[in-house]
């Protein structure tokens, strides 16, 4: 069964028809060619098709295309606002760069869009696991970075790249 | 992948009516465990009925005469809980237990509903190569002599060793909460402790709600212990990792003897485990670790074990008497 839906992805409009058994992730890659969130496991164990949606980390392969019909989504092409060929790079992109945050680079899409919504999130006050005080501010510790990272797998291990680069984006 | 329809409803009891009279018909919420089953033929529904829109997203006070409490939308996700400031100041331990499950990112997507209907990641569930009674009726159980460091060491039976996944159930069975439904006949109230069942000789069933039940909202009482609690979660790694055995905990005391106490563990059972007999144990006595350990053991009098299992007795008597102890250091200082 084919239904129509509506996406605005990293800026443009994009009509779509869809089986209603299609995944975001899957409409996103095979049928709109937003290659930029990538598919790891497709079961939401590794983060890699990790992108924001109507503002906040979301997985797209834990999701039917259907269910998100209007939804506003951010892959990690457009998080600079200037889509792939923009210049000038979102501070955590150019934070993963300067600090050598992948190997492969498969995941790195989907832990740039993580990163921006743990920041994010920081920003708004949520507390996360390993948070001492719940009513406080939190601090973006290391371990409050691994803690809240920690959906996002990097099978090359370039973990202590990725930290060094979510530590410098928070104090940018 | 069967073909699927799609239906968005506008009311939850248009929901309710889309899917009585479909019996091939499911909700579908946040979606993080059953896309993940359509994907792996564990769910094989002919419609979804999509109720993450319905405006079931609130999180409110109430008071309804018997006592204040807080309820919780169906659709509120579990990010937006465990962040909401009522939620952290006054049931610490619901905060505490949303933040020890899933990632950030299944957090952001999951609901409350949803949370509390997930089903077992027990590995032959998820895994249709092999015999499930929990799957696949009168297949067998795969697990009891297979893999079985997660399985269950109370309630268990011949056909069914699975355990209960969610930690916000753990954490809401402790504080009395209330589960509120909309039927085929309108709307009920059932109490959390008796919304999941133990698998028994059916353990297709995880709950005792209908098809077209539909959860709407959950009410957790904010009297009594509430505030003097947390969630301890014990797992192979540090995080993104589901329980091997976890304890939520309240605790109330007056001169150093204890008036009110909550155990509730996850982990361990087809249910989040309200541990009464325990609390009863502990009721009116001194806190000591000697008398944690002798209620915990009294709780655990049927629990049953295998080999890759046996850890489970000894980890929870030492997890549930760390954790009581540390709220009882809390409340010394605090009253200090």
């Amino acid at each position: 069964m084919d239904e129509t839906i509506r996406l605005t992805v990293d800026g443009a409009e994009r009509t779509v028809e869809v089986d209603t058994r299609t995944t975001l992730l899957d409409a996103l890659r095979e049928r709109l060619e937003v290659t930029a969130p990538k598919k790891g496991c497709d079961h939401g164990q590794c983060g890699s098709c990790t992108v924001l949606l109507n503002g906040r980390r979301h997985l797209t392969c834990l999701a039917l295309a259907v269910a998100h019909d209007g939804a506003e989504i951010t892959t990690a092409d457009g998080l600079a606002g200037g889509g792939p060929s923009a210049d000038r790079l979102h501070p955590v992109q150019q934070a993963f760069l300067d600090h050598d945050g992948y190997q492969c680079g498969y995941c790195t899409p989907g832990q740039v869009c993580s990163a921006v919504g743990v920041l994010d999130e920081v920003k708004n006050g949520h507390p996360s696991h390993v948070t001492a005080d719940l009513e406080g501010d939190p601090d973006l510790t290391d371990d409050e970075i691994r803690e809240r990272m920690s959906g996002n797998l990097c099978r090359c291990g370039a973990y202590p790249g990725i930290l060094a680069a979510v530590r410098q984006a928070a104090g940018a | 992948m069967r073909t699927l329809e799609y239906l968005r409803p506008a009311t939850p009891a248009d929901a309710v009516r889309a899917v009585a009279e479909h019996p091939g018909a499911r909700y579908l919420g946040g979606g993080t465990n059953l896309v993940d089953h359509l994907k792996l033929g564990i769910a094989a529904p002919e419609l979804l009925v999509d109720v993450s829109r319905l405006p079931l997203d609130e999180v409110e006070t109430y008071d309804d005469g018997s006592g204040a409490g807080l309820r919780v939308g169906a659709n509120v996700r579990n990010s937006d809980l465990a962040a909401h400031p009522l939620v952290r100041s006054e049931l610490p331990l619901v905060a505490r237990a949303l933040l020890a499950g899933a990632s950030g990112q299944i957090r952001n997507q999951a609901t409350t509903g949803g949370n509390l209907l997930q089903r077992t990641r027990c590995v032959y569930f998820q895994d249709p190569t092999t015999p499930c009674n929990k799957r696949e009726p009168g297949s067998g159980c795969s697990a009891i002599e297979g893999y079985g460091r997660y399985n269950a060491i109370l309630g268990a039976s011949p056909d069914c060793v699975a355990t209960h996944p969610s930690d916000l159930a753990v954490a809401l069975v402790a504080l009395d909460t209330t589960v509120v439904v909309l039927g085929a006949d309108g709307e009920r109230r059932v109490p959390l402790e008796e919304l999941h069942r133990l698998p028994a000789d059916d353990p297709s069933r995880d709950t005792r709600l209908a098809p077209e039940d539909l959860v709407t909202a959950v009410e957790i009482p904010l009297a009594g212990a509430t505030k003097l609690s947390t969630y301890r979660k014990v797992r192979d790694r540090a995080s993104y990792a589901f329980a091997l055995v976890s304890v939520a905990a309240a605790l109330h005391l007056t001169e150093g003897i204890v008036t009110d106490v909550r155990i509730a563990w996850g982990g361990v059972a087809h249910v989040p485990w309200r541990a009464r007999r325990a609390e009863a144990a502990l009721i009116g006595h001194a806190l000591t670790e000697q008398a944690i350990r002798e209620a915990v053991g009294d709780e655990l009098r049927h629990a049953e074990t295998s080999e890759q299992n046996a850890y489970k007795p000894p980890m929870l008597r030492r997890t549930t008497a760390h954790t009581l102890l540390q709220l009882a250091a809390q409340s010394r200082e605090e009253s200090r």
